[in-house]
């Protein structure tokens, strides 16, 4: 176990459901759920969750704690928010999937290698750089996330596709030279870390 | 005419040489027409989208969108901001409520935007460029320039998840919403009734993390589409365009189908219906060329 995740497992001990209620985006949700299902009847990857998010609610209320944070299930939300309206109880269920994957994140006990949990990190650095998020370096470090001669394979395998863009003027190779960014890229910078220096010390990370 | 002003903002995808870049010519003269005048935000930056949540936390993600918001608010006084991206109006929109709705999180937003020499006060409404033409423009108001109706064409509306969901366009259902079809309808074409693909997720972002499951529903939505007799798909979302329109040769490599459904945005129906050339329309943009669409954009009248 890391740091982050022994100070947090030692700090709620066996009640998960207040960790989640403290630390997860609308986590004080979670003891709404009725345990109708109709998210996991909703959901367009739902033969691909090991648990459904209805499951998931439950597994925190048994504090269930490793299962649920190590678990692939959230990561295969598509943000479609069918199950936001579906949801009988008007629980945020998207919000809270995206909040839960977060979280295993940054306590660094979410899959390793998990493609969207990979894509996510990128998507984010991509974002941070510039302020604006650089399609085809994006693309790329997608692509080469697996090593280089994954990338070159996959960059091969989607050259097709990268050709007709490039024509149909939807993806430009000048991009990789810098491209398209905010001018105050540095204050950007500076604004993000110190939303989550507050987030982190309202939620008792730093000492 | 007197123009409706509107802080513009226009997303990261819609940026010129960017994958939504079809999108924005075609809008230009969509409002043009319309008397909609666009005033892009200055210096506006990306909304993290539905996929920063895993490196991003709440707060830098509600600070992203305040920041936006601020520069909404002071440099274009009394705008409702419009972003054409469904992704971009979802995460703006969630971002303008949920400070006002959760005690704390306007404080500690503007604690933050500081470092960026920013302050949000809360004033600015964060709207899709749909809701704008539904329900400031209206469908009569949508229909007065069309000079060349789209006759005999049969387009699906595809409305798919995040113009839908959770705010959706003009209080309208969310599993069956009728707008996309009545501006089919206003362009002159005929809507594929029955198209039962309407609001169906197209994988999302996760077309570049599970590729498999989400040409899954790609392949759903375009082979519905064939089946209701449609021969090009319509959609209002940037991600949903580029998905569903540039994974159909992957399908056919993989799986040995023959799909070739163009995939255009309801702003390039409009612009062609409007007498717009090719060029206007943003015709250029695609990788399955709407053959028909372009046919009709090159006709004298």
């Amino acid at each position: 176990m890391n740091d982050l995740n022994q100070q947090a497992a030692a700090h709620y001990g066996k009640n998960f459901l207040k960790e989640v209620e403290d630390r997860v985006e609308d986590g004080e949700w979670v003891k709404m759920c009725m345990q109708c299902g109709v998210c996991a009847g909703s959901c367009p990857l739902g033969p691909h969750w090991e648990h459904s998010p209805q499951k998931i609610f439950r597994m925190i209320m048994a504090g269930k704690r490793d299962e649920v944070l190590s678990s692939d299930s959230m990561w295969m939300c598509t943000s479609c928010y069918n199950c936001i309206v579906r949801c009988p109880r008007k629980l945020p269920i998207t919000h809270i999937m995206h909040g839960l994957a977060h979280y295993a994140h940054k306590l660094n006990i979410a899959p390793k290698g998990q493609p969207t949990r990979e894509v996510a990190r990128l998507f984010w650095n991509s974002l941070v750089q510039t302020g604006r998020v650089n399609e085809l370096k994006f693309s790329l470090a997608v692509y080469f996330k697996d090593g280089f001669v994954r990338g070159i394979k996959n960059a091969l395998a989607m050259q097709g596709i990268g050709l007709k863009l490039m024509k149909a003027k939807r993806l430009n190779p000048m991009e990789i030279l810098g491209g398209h960014k905010c001018k105050d890229a540095g204050g950007i910078k500076k604004m993000l870390a110190k939303a989550k220096e507050i987030e982190d010390r309202r939620q008792g990370f730093s000492s | 005419m007197v123009k409706k002003n509107y802080a513009f903002y226009p997303g990261c995808s819609s940026q010129k040489g960017a994958s939504a870049s079809n999108f924005v010519t075609s809008i230009n003269m969509v409002c043009d027409k319309l008397g909609i005048q666009l005033n892009e935000i200055p210096d506006w930056n990306c909304c993290s989208a539905s996929i920063g949540y895993g490196e991003g936390g709440l707060l830098p993600r509600l600070v992203l969108n305040a920041r936006n918001l601020a520069l909404a608010e002071q440099h274009l006084p009394g705008q409702d901001l419009v972003s054409g991206c469904p992704a971009c109006w979802l995460s703006t929109r969630e971002a303008a409520e949920k400070l006002h709705e959760v005690d704390g999180l306007m404080a500690e937003t503007n604690e933050a935007l500081k470092e960026a020499g920013l302050n949000f006060k809360g004033t600015v409404r964060a709207r899709h460029m749909v809701e704008v033409l539904v329900e400031d423009i209206g469908f009569e108001g949508m229909k007065k320039p069309v000079v060349k109706p789209l006759e005999g064409m049969k387009i699906a509306g595809y409305v798919g998840c995040q113009t839908n969901r959770p705010f959706g366009i003009d209080g309208e259902s969310f599993e069956n919403p009728q707008y996309l079809d009545k501006m089919i309808e206003i362009v002159g074409a005929e809507p594929a009734s029955g198209y039962e693909q309407k609001v169906t997720c197209c994988g999302g972002a996760l077309a570049f993390s599970e590729p498999e499951k989400s040409q899954k529903q790609i392949r759903d939505i375009v082979e519905s589409a064939y089946d209701h007799g449609a021969e090009m798909i319509v959609t209002p979302c940037q991600l949903c365009q580029a998905n569903v329109e540039v994974y159909q040769s992957e399908i056919n490599k993989k799986k040995g189908t023959k799909l070739a459904m163009p995939v255009v945005y309801y702003s390039q129906l409009m612009t062609v219906a409007y007498g717009g050339n090719p060029k206007d329309a943003g015709l250029d943009g695609h990788v399955i060329q709407p053959e028909r669409l372009r046919q009709i954009a090159e006709r004298k009248k």
